[in-house]
């Protein structure tokens, strides 16, 4: 039903001729490009976007008076306002462009490290920190290395074995203690989309301050960081049809206004003397040095792309995608799904593992025929570890992929397992 | 890529199984994709006595193991070491190079495997390992032919 709704309502194939690379062949056969969790292709529209910028525009922002330079800082600051509608954020303000979504997490963990005893951001001996079982690396590793700096306990939410936060002991992991709660809120290698909404509410109960890892939802859905209600997002542009090498936090602007900054240098200054130094507001705070100012231009375009098809109507696409690839899976003996293997709060990055066979040789073979996946641990090692696997291999689709690009996998698997099998 | 020489050392691997008794016990990963490898080596007068291993990997990984322990077994350290760098020369090769059979044996099969950078740290986790212990076992034990 769902996919009759989506086949009728959404023209994928008008998608698909924006996107140059969906044209090529890989070994002679078509791309099937199912890795986009990990990063997305550029429509032409953004990539004519930073073009035109970057030919007509450009310059160095917030450095001089003259018409490249206002321009450029024009359309740098109108980026910053693109995004914040994008988010629903209440105000541009909140905006902060980094380099990626790694940045992100780690200018919060720097910040709050760099916070003076007594701040409500700085920690110690005694406060806690929580995330979960099923982070990526970039909102694990920071978290561990401040707790390590400051002497704070990190814990974390289990899973349950079909993919799910095990939340049966929050009251206890999330307490007077926790600082921070910092979460993801689709999860990248299972698929999993968390209820924000228990989550932020157990934080307020305690005075907690909530970082919702956005990097596979925003893409994907649309966000009101608003009606979330959580105090930081971040997400990152190469996995939304703009470039690498730009990712955003959004935080509520009372807290960027009281955070120490993260990197020192340029851009990020208010009085500079030898003696010392003042810094200016939020989000210029922290973005010290040239930022990414073409990119920047780019990701705005990205949002213009997104919105303009409709996340609402990306999201049921993928969904019916989703649904097609769970269902063939199910029905194909010796492979299983490592996540969620319903529909129900998912979104389209589905792990699976095929008997016998290890996942960098699924993923050469697949290659073999066209089919990009991911393999390995995603960046997620815990959760291989929790399900007892050294990696699995990950298709995940986006707003181009379709229902017989599906089915090319769902054969490519059956080859396979044909191959290894003999 | 996937040469019958290598489905066969993957099916069924020489020498693995971790055994006694050793000089050194090394634990080498792939920190990309969770590939790991345990490997214990004795030397005895200055030449390799056993290798025994045990991992979980990709086809490549493991069949690869299985053929250096084959190569690297009975001969002299210094042979074996040799035997390594020529190994590792084919494998950044990407394609480029003839491999001499007298020398790599069943080795000669990982030639394709060359011209898939993303896969070559898969085929030198095991040699690496290997490399790694018998340096240890030479050093700690003043064992080698030098």
């Amino acid at each position: 039903m769902s996919t009759l709704l989506a086949a009728t309502t959404y023209d994928v194939a008008a998608v698909r001729a924006d996107f140059p690379v969906l044209g090529r062949e890989i070994g002679g056969k078509p791309l099937v490009y199912l890795d986009n969790a990990s990063s997305a292709h550029k429509p032409r529209q953004v990539l004519d976007a930073e073009r035109a910028f970057v030919e007509q525009h450009y310059s160095n922002v917030h450095r001089g008076v003259h018409t490249l330079s206002q321009e450029a800082t024009d359309a740098y600051e109108a980026s910053r306002e693109r995004v914040a509608r994008f988010l629903h954020a209440p105000d541009a303000h909140e905006v902060v462009f980094t380099k990626n979504a790694t940045e992100a997490y780690n200018l919060v963990a720097y910040s709050f490290g760099n916070a003076a005893a007594g701040s409500r951001f700085a920690l110690g001996p005694g406060d806690e920190v929580c995330v979960t079982e099923m982070e990526h690396h970039s909102n694990l590793v920071p978290w561990q290395m401040l707790c390590e700096r400051t002497g704070a306990t990190l814990r974390w939410i289990p899973l349950t074995d079909d993919g799910r936060l095990d939340l049966a002991d929050l009251e206890s992991l999330v307490n007077e203690r926790t600082k921070l709660l910092a979460f993801v809120h689709v999860s990248n290698i299972l698929g999993t989309e968390n209820p924000v909404d228990v989550l932020v509410a157990r934080a307020r109960q305690v005075g907690a301050l909530t970082l919702l890892d956005g990097a596979q939802s925003a893409p994907h859905q649309p966000v009101d960081v608003t009606a979330l209600g959580v105090d930081f997002f971040v997400l990152t542009g190469h996995k939304m049809l703009a470039p690498s090498g730009v990712g955003v936090l959004w935080g509520r602007r009372e807290l960027l206004d009281a955070m120490p900054p993260f990197m020192g240098g340029g851009s990020m200054i208010e009085v500079v003397r030898m003696t010392g130094s003042t810094y200016a507001p939020a989000p210029e705070r922290f973005e010290a040095g040239t930022p990414v100012i073409s990119q920047a231009v780019a990701l705005a375009a990205a949002c213009d792309y997104l919105d303009g098809v409709g996340l609402d109507r990306i999201a049921a696409h993928e969904h019916a995608l989703t649904g097609r690839l769970l269902d063939g899976v199910r029905d194909l003996p010796g492979v299983s799904v490592i996540g969620p293997d319903t529909l129900e709060k998912r979104g389209a990055a589905v792990s699976f593992a095929i008997d016998g066979v290890h996942p960098h040789d699924v993923g050469q073979s697949l290659d073999e025929l066209g089919i990009a996946v991911r393999v390995g641990h995603h960046c997620a090692a815990p959760v291989c570890r929790r399900y007892g696997v050294p990696a699995t291999t990950r298709a995940s689709s986006y707003l181009y992929n379709t229902e017989a690009e599906i089915d090319v996998l769902l054969e490519g698997i059956v080859t396979v397992q044909r191959f290894w099998g003999r | 890529m996937y040469q019958e020489i290598i489905l066969d050392h993957y099916k069924n691997p020489h020498h693995k199984g971790l055994r006694e008794p050793y000089d050194v016990e090394v634990h080498h990963v792939n920190p990309t994709c969770g590939d790991e490898v345990t490997l214990r080596v004795k030397v005895v007068d200055g030449v390799v006595e056993d290798v025994s291993y045990d991992g979980q990997g990709c086809s490549i990984s493991q069949a690869s193991t299985s053929v250096m322990t084959d190569l690297v077994i009975g001969k002299a350290v210094d042979e074996a070491m040799s035997t390594g760098e020529a190994f590792l020369e084919l494998m950044q090769s990407r394609g480029q190079l003839e491999p001499d059979e007298d020398v790599l044996e069943d080795g000669i099969a990982f030639a394709g495997v060359s011209r898939y950078p993303a896969r070559v740290k898969c085929a030198l986790l095991g040699w690496m390992a290997w490399k790694d212990a018998t340096a240890q076992a030479v050093a700690t034990t003043g064992e080698g032919s030098a």
